[in-house]
């Protein structure tokens, strides 16, 4: 199944991967920009108001309003800092969301027309590296992003940070291990860690997604989610009722900025995994496959501003109750019944 | 009726109904229950219900709440008291204050002022009026108190300003003489705003 893929594909060069790097930079910055706009809109429809309205028609320009806000805005680093690693935080969290995605299959494969002087001919492919372990290596860097807030709370010589650190730590380390084993089922039911055999799997239509035979991964797999993209029932890193802004308190101009397309590319990976491991992917074969896809990981990015709007923040303590005696036994309980099915 | 009851403030020894709020689950067995049947229940998807119902109403039904103010601005009550006016007589176009000072001598943050003397023809006219508005409370009195109906609190509620002292001359206040057919008169306490109809609403007989 795979080697006809590869082989009705173009040679995947070097530059090919390049380009899609650059691409998936740019476009997931402007969309976790433009994100802002869209949370911003959502959650203001959901309490009756309009939200940003004056900048351009509808408010549009208010990305570019912003952006020129967090550029221009002067980068303060705080007297008792520690500076390297202050300056360096945010730049992990933004980074490793970006690697992530590099895993990830997002936009079709393209080749570039021949008339392009220096590129033309050059193939772009879907996913920059077409790892055999994807789900592994999206969920480790996934993981790997926690250092940001982690770093940036430590560093900053405030308490509120120090606040946020700690929580960093005990709420993302929980989560990934419920993220970790919710998606374990589903891996063991597909056989593989690829993104694109997971897609072929469920390419029989609604009937063969994932998520019928496995309800109770897929609802794990989404609080899992939540919590690790820092979004609201569980955004107690940086809770301003509580903590001030938890580790972003010192952050100002664009390192505070790079926390947060960071979380804005790590709700899109997240929207994107949940679509292909549970929701079916693409359809390779027919032509509005990618139109599909979006679809879904747009209903998957509308969910989590929905349910910012809709639900109260939790406790840490209920946090760390829902996660090690709730969530970790039901998934270890679904694994285990899940093997009990595949052996049987 | 004796006062005794009301003022005894001691809970518990009055005829109290506690509401029923149920029972803790004391045993873990309890407490698993109330934890699956929550998680079963579906109360989070009440939740998720309510705030898409109310995306619906606002971009649907366009029942939003937002007044975009510079540019829209919500009717004031008539009962509003704002920047003062003063008004003139509609027959001849005079101003209607006569001059007697009771605004003066009522207004309790004394940012009043007022000088009169006589005209040529043995009339009284002002010669001096300011308020000011850094000290003017808008308590109402000095329109209450006016006989003439001269000086009424007007409809511009915008009245931020650099200066904490802000003088307002009688000629600004005085309604211009072109505008006179465009004069309003001050419905004063007790009036209906203008949109009242719009803001009553059917008294629900049930809860």
């Amino acid at each position: 199944m795979e080697t006809t893929l590869v082989e009705n594909l173009p040679e995947v060069t070097a530059l090919g991967v390049i380009i899609k790097a650059v691409i998936i930079l740019a476009v997931i910055s402007a969309i976790a920009g433009f994100g802002t706009f869209i949370e911003r809109k959502v959650l203001a429809f959901m309490q009756r108001r309009l939200g940003p309205m004056h900048v351009g028609p509808y408010g549009l320009l208010q990305i570019a309003a912003d952006g020129i806000k967090l550029f221009t805005k002067e980068d303060i680093i705080p007297q008792n800092a520690n500076k390297l690693i202050f300056m360096i935080a945010p730049i992990i969290t933004a980074a490793t969301a970006f690697i992530a995605l590099s895993a990830v299959p997002v936009f079709p494969d393209f080749t570039i027309p021949a008339f392009i002087p220096l590129l033309g001919g050059t193939f772009v492919p879907s996913i920059a590296s077409d790892l055999n372990i994807g789900i592994l290596f999206v969920l480790g860097m996934m993981a790997a992003g926690l250092y940001g807030p982690l770093l940036a709370g430590m560093s900053q010589a405030n308490k509120w940070g120090i606040i946020g650190a700690a929580r960093t730590a005990v709420q993302f380390l929980s989560y990934e291990v419920v993220t970790g084993l919710s998606i374990l089922a589903p891996i063991m039911l597909v056989g593989s860690l690829s993104f694109v055999d997971f897609n072929e799997a469920q390419a029989g239509g609604i009937g063969s997604w994932l998520i019928w035979q496995q309800p109770v991964a897929f609802v794990l797999f989404l609080i899992a989610g939540f919590a690790e993209t820092n979004r609201t029932p569980f955004d107690l890193l940086e809770h301003e009722a509580e903590v001030v802004s938890g580790y972003a308190t010192e952050y100002s101009g664009m390192r505070w900025g790079m926390f947060f397309i960071g979380e804005y590319a790590n709700m899109i990976t997240v929207a994107i995994i949940a679509s292909i491991v549970f929701l079916g992917g693409f359809d390779a074969a027919g032509a509005f496959g990618w139109l599909f896809i979006i679809l879904k990981i747009a209903f998957f990015f509308f969910l989590m501003l929905w349910v910012r709007a809709s639900w109260p923040h939790i406790r840490p303590d209920q946090l760390m109750w829902l996660c090690w005696k709730v969530l970790m036994p039901i998934a270890m309980i679904n694994i285990l019944i899940t093997a009990i099915v595949i052996m049987v | 009726m004796s006062l005794e009851q009301f003022k005894n403030r001691n809970v518990g020894t009055q005829n109290y109904t506690k509401v029923d709020v149920g029972s803790k689950p004391e045993t873990a067995m309890e407490k698993f229950a109330q934890v699956a049947k929550r998680t079963v229940k579906g109360e989070l998807f009440v939740g998720l219900w309510v705030t898409l119902r109310e995306m619906i109403n606002t971009l649907v039904k366009g029942q939003r709440h937002t007044v975009k103010y510079p540019f829209e601005k919500m009717p004031i009550s008539p009962r509003y008291r704002a920047i003062h006016d003063m008004l003139r007589l509609l027959e001849s176009g005079d101003y209607r204050c006569i001059g007697c000072g009771l605004c003066e001598k009522i207004c309790i943050s004394n940012c009043i002022s007022m000088d009169t003397r006589y005209d040529e023809n043995q009339r009284k006219e002002v010669s001096e009026y300011t308020i000011n508005f850094g000290r003017c409370i808008f308590c109402g009195y000095c329109a209450e108190v006016c006989p003439e109906l001269a000086i009424v609190h007007g409809p511009r509620y915008e009245n931020a300003s650099e200066q904490r002292a802000g003088f307002s001359l009688f000629e600004d206040m005085l309604t211009p003489i072109d505008k006179l057919n465009l004069q309003q008169e001050y419905d004063g306490f007790g009036a209906v705003s203008p949109n009242a109809d719009e803001n009553i609403k059917q008294t629900p007989l049930a809860y």
